[in-house]
């Protein structure tokens, strides 16, 4: 690997060109999922069950086959069953097998020639019932006498005697609990509860599907992984994935929510029977009810700490629910829950249980927000009775390089330390309140992901570069991507353009999450250019008669390496392009890999509220996020993530959450009963960019896409505490519910 | 031979020891060995586990070196979003 970051001196990484989406995108010329469009199209409508738990006794379409221009009706028959429990639980997900698990569960699908045919049609469609017990509350799931959602689902870690419903426990740490709490001067034991939150991402889902007779498909579609959207039609529908190409469009964002497949298989199935293309697009009721929103928790946190805040011990134990399916984030959330601190003893304990809830999909760093809320909240707490600086608290046991992390690994060089400085340090800290303000901050961890990935880049004649990658821009790729080119060719921004590549034009590419891609692919991309320097420089050496060693690269142009290489003038890169066919054939470079080592990225956020005590509104008066992003390869891009994570955190603090009624039937399926923030509730999130060098990464870059949702949610909840002198247990901070705290006296 | 971290939920399939000791040079000779020596880690396994090898995270890598010195944590398998 290629070191000497730190001495590294950039000249494109760094800087802050034009986004190269940014034109398309105001003047409305961007291509979104909705918007494609093809000769003889369908319109695809879903129906789904109205029950939140119902045996699915049968499903009469004939009379909806029967209408006139309706061409084609499948239900969950219609797809190929899986034979593995991975597999089967996404065909389950995407159209009903047996029972109905949620309100909003997929149970058939029609394809008319006009959306009101189609939703006539989907109202001829005879589906009886049976009513099931159902259960949407985490806790009440896990009681003996629970309704079980999913029979024989619990895997060999979970004991004997707990709830049908509990499908999988983990645990991690080192030390004696014990000992620790023994040697502190305060323990402090808390529960929390978090409500289920959606990305609300505001493109709903939406794809175009095109089969032909002889076995081929085309799909387009918004996604996070198009290659992933390959895979599970193929599993399907049986098909082969050459046959199968998929062209992700643009994304009206995703945050984690469109790594999961949901309406493409049942559009091919559709598609196949009709002999049409078939466009699906979500409502936005849809979106809310039958997506998969965050896991919904219940949470006990332990911590002990010493009168000079050293911290002693910390526990918790976390039961998460992501719905009517098993999910593994409960593993990320006990993982991630005291990353943060350099420990002793420390102890996680998670479960996931089942609910009558959509199956979770993921959202930025799923499953750490949830228990580093509970975690930091707790360290507030002590600090505030042990009348102890919260920030010195966390310096004073802050993970740093060779500490022996909560969930097992060593860290390498981490950036926490100089976050929590740079917060201390920043004038946002020190600035006074007023009556009813309050500060809070929390520390954040996320632990970025690799991956596969496939870049080919190719050196066209007139001296510029197309690159192509395989990942859904969702945060500025395409910038940071044609940067990184850059920078290793030694050529301009403006003369690289990167897009995004179809399945059948580019290897495998791994889904977009894990805060991957501008490592991963930024990876890949500096391994392509060297590629292709290296035959550019066997093309000058050919054209000097020197030995390819006597060449190296530098400034964009190939030069002699030394004096006794002989002395030519440097051969720019479209000198040497330029003269491509006539020097050996056309010019490309490509890499593919998995990409590992990248590096864990820790956030601090510092935040003042005020709160109406006659009205219990919370306003937030100021926001500063410190993360590190090792390198930040495009600051504009960098700081939108920060803010971005920020204010979605806001949300999921304040407001947002799924409220289902008795009935077991989500009540706020839009924005209007959903109520995520907008620019005018927010004030301008200040942003503070650390680099401390990913030693993973030629550049230094780590993900930054995920850590800032991390520490939002406790951030608000200690600053709510110090405002209104009252702490809160629950997300979301609601009015109501803050209210209700302020008149318990 | 390489010391191998467990998480907390593997270490019953490992007569409930934190650290186990098995001969791997890469990640998937680990994860043989790891199925060989204690075959209750099947289903996990299987499932789909990572690996920390001084201090950075794999998932996939069949072919990660391992040194005999190495810091081996195995790890659920991990994601993101």
């Amino acid at each position: 690997m290629d070191t000497g970051t730190k001495a590294r001196v950039f000249k494109q990484v760094g800087t802050r060109p034009a986004r190269p989406d940014g034109v398309d995108k105001v003047t409305g010329r961007a291509m979104y999922g909705a918007d494609m469009v093809a000769p003889g199209m369908l319109t695809g409508r879903i129906l789904r069950s109205p029950h939140a738990h119902a045996q699915i006794v049968s499903i009469d379409t004939s009379a909806a086959e029967a209408m006139p221009g309706v061409k084609a009706v499948v239900t969950g028959k219609d797809l190929i069953a899986q034979d593995n429990d991975f597999m089967r639980d996404i065909q389950e997900n995407v159209l009903a097998m047996g029972k109905a698990l949620y309100d909003g569960h997929a149970v058939a699908a029609v394809a008319a020639v006009d959306a009101a045919t189609a939703k006539a049609a989907l109202k001829a469609i005879t589906v009886t019932y049976k009513q099931l017990p159902h259960v949407t509350d985490v806790d009440a799931a896990m009681k003996a006498d629970a309704p079980i959602v999913q029979a024989g689902r619990s895997l060999e870690t979970v004991p004997k005697g707990m709830s049908a419903n509990v499908t999988n426990q983990c645990e991690f740490g080192h030390g004696d609990l014990a000992t620790g709490f023994a040697k502190a001067d305060l323990v402090l034991e808390r529960s929390f509860t978090t409500a289920a939150t959606h990305q609300g991402y505001i493109e709903p889902h939406a794809c175009l599907v095109s089969a032909t007779a002889d076995g081929k498909a085309d799909i387009w579609c918004c996604t996070q992984g198009h290659y992933n959207v390959r895979a599970v039609c193929a599993a399907l529908s049986g098909m082969e994935g050459s046959q199968i190409r998929v062209t992700a469009s643009e994304i009206g964002g995703g945050f984690g929510g469109k790594t999961a497949v949901f309406i493409e298989p049942v559009a091919l199935a559709l598609s196949r029977k009709s002999g049409r293309p078939v466009k699906i697009v979500m409502t936005r009721d849809e979106v809310f009810k039958a997506t998969g929103p965050t896991v919904t928790t219940s949470m006990d946190v332990k911590i002990g700490m010493t009168k000079a805040g050293r911290i002693t011990a910390g526990q918790a134990i976390l039961r998460y629910s992501g719905g009517a399916f098993p999910t593994g984030t409960v593993e990320m959330g006990a993982s991630a829950a005291f990353a943060a601190y350099d420990l002793d003893a420390v102890h996680t304990l998670g479960w996931n249980v089942l609910t009558n809830r959509p199956k979770e999909a993921a959202y930025r760093a799923p499953g750490a927000p949830q228990a580093i809320y509970a975690v930091e909240s707790v360290v507030d707490e002590l600090c505030q009775q042990l009348n102890l600086d919260p920030l010195d608290v966390r310096l004073k046991n802050a993970a740093k390089k060779g500490t022996l992390s909560s969930y097992g690994p060593t860290f390498d060089d981490i950036g926490l330390v100089a976050t929590l400085e740079a917060a201390k340090k920043h004038p946002h800290y020190s600035a006074p309140l007023g009556k009813n303000q309050g500060r809070g901050l929390s520390a954040g961890f996320w632990f970025n992901f690799g991956g596969n990935t496939s870049v080919s880049m190719t050196v066209n004649t007139d001296g510029t570069v197309s690159v192509a990658e395989g990942n859904p821009d969702i945060g500025g790729s395409r910038a940071s991507i044609s940067l990184m080119a850059a920078e290793e060719l030694g050529i301009g921004y403006d003369k690289i353009r990167t897009i995004i590549a179809d399945t059948a034009s580019l290897g495998h590419n791994d889904i977009t999450d894990g805060s991957r891609v501008t490592f991963s692919v930024g990876l890949a991309t500096i391994h392509a250019a060297r590629d292709v320097i290296k035959k550019m420089c066997h093309r000058a050496a050919r054209m000097w008669g020197i030995d390819d060693d006597a060449v190296e690269w530098k400034d964009g142009a190939a030069v002699p390496a030394g004096d006794n290489a002989g002395k030519f003038p440097p051969m720019p890169l479209a000198e040497i392009a330029a003269s491509s066919h006539q020097t050996g054939g056309p010019l490309a470079g490509h890499h593919e890999f998995t990409a590992d080592g990248a590096g864990v990225s820790f956030g601090v956020h510092l935040c003042d509220v005020e709160v109406d005590p006659e009205t219990g509104m919370t306003t937030v008066l100021r926001y500063t996020v410190f993360q590190d992003a090792g390198k930040a390869v495009h600051p504009d891009y960098v700081e939108g993530q920060m803010q971005g994570g920020a204010v979605q955190g806001i949300g999921w603090a304040l407001n947002e959450e799924y409220i289902y009624g008795a009935d077991g039937r989500l009540q706020n399926a839009g924005f209007l009963d959903y109520r995520v923030p907008v620019a005018s509730d927010l004030p301008k999130i200040d942003t503070v960019i650390l680099e401390i060098p990913n030693p993973g990464h030629p550049y230094g870059v780590r993900g930054v896409g995920e850590t800032p949702i991390v520490p939002p949610l406790a951030a608000l909840s200690n600053a709510m505490s110090h405002a209104i002198g009252k702490r809160l247990h629950s997300l979301p901070m609601s009015p109501p519910r803050i209210l209700k705290v302020l008149s318990e006296g | 031979m390489v010391a191998v971290t467990l998480f907390g939920s593997i270490r019953a399939h490992a007569d409930g020891q934190a650290q186990v000791e098995v001969q791997a040079t890469t990640f998937k000779e680990l994860l043989d060995r790891l199925v060989e020596q204690y075959p209750g880690m099947r289903p996990q396994i299987d499932r789909g586990v990572s690996v920390a090898i001084d201090g950075l995270v794999y998932k996939e890598a069949w072919f990660a070196p391992i040194k005999p010195e190495s810091e081996v944590v195995l790890l659920p398998y991990m994601q993101g979003g």
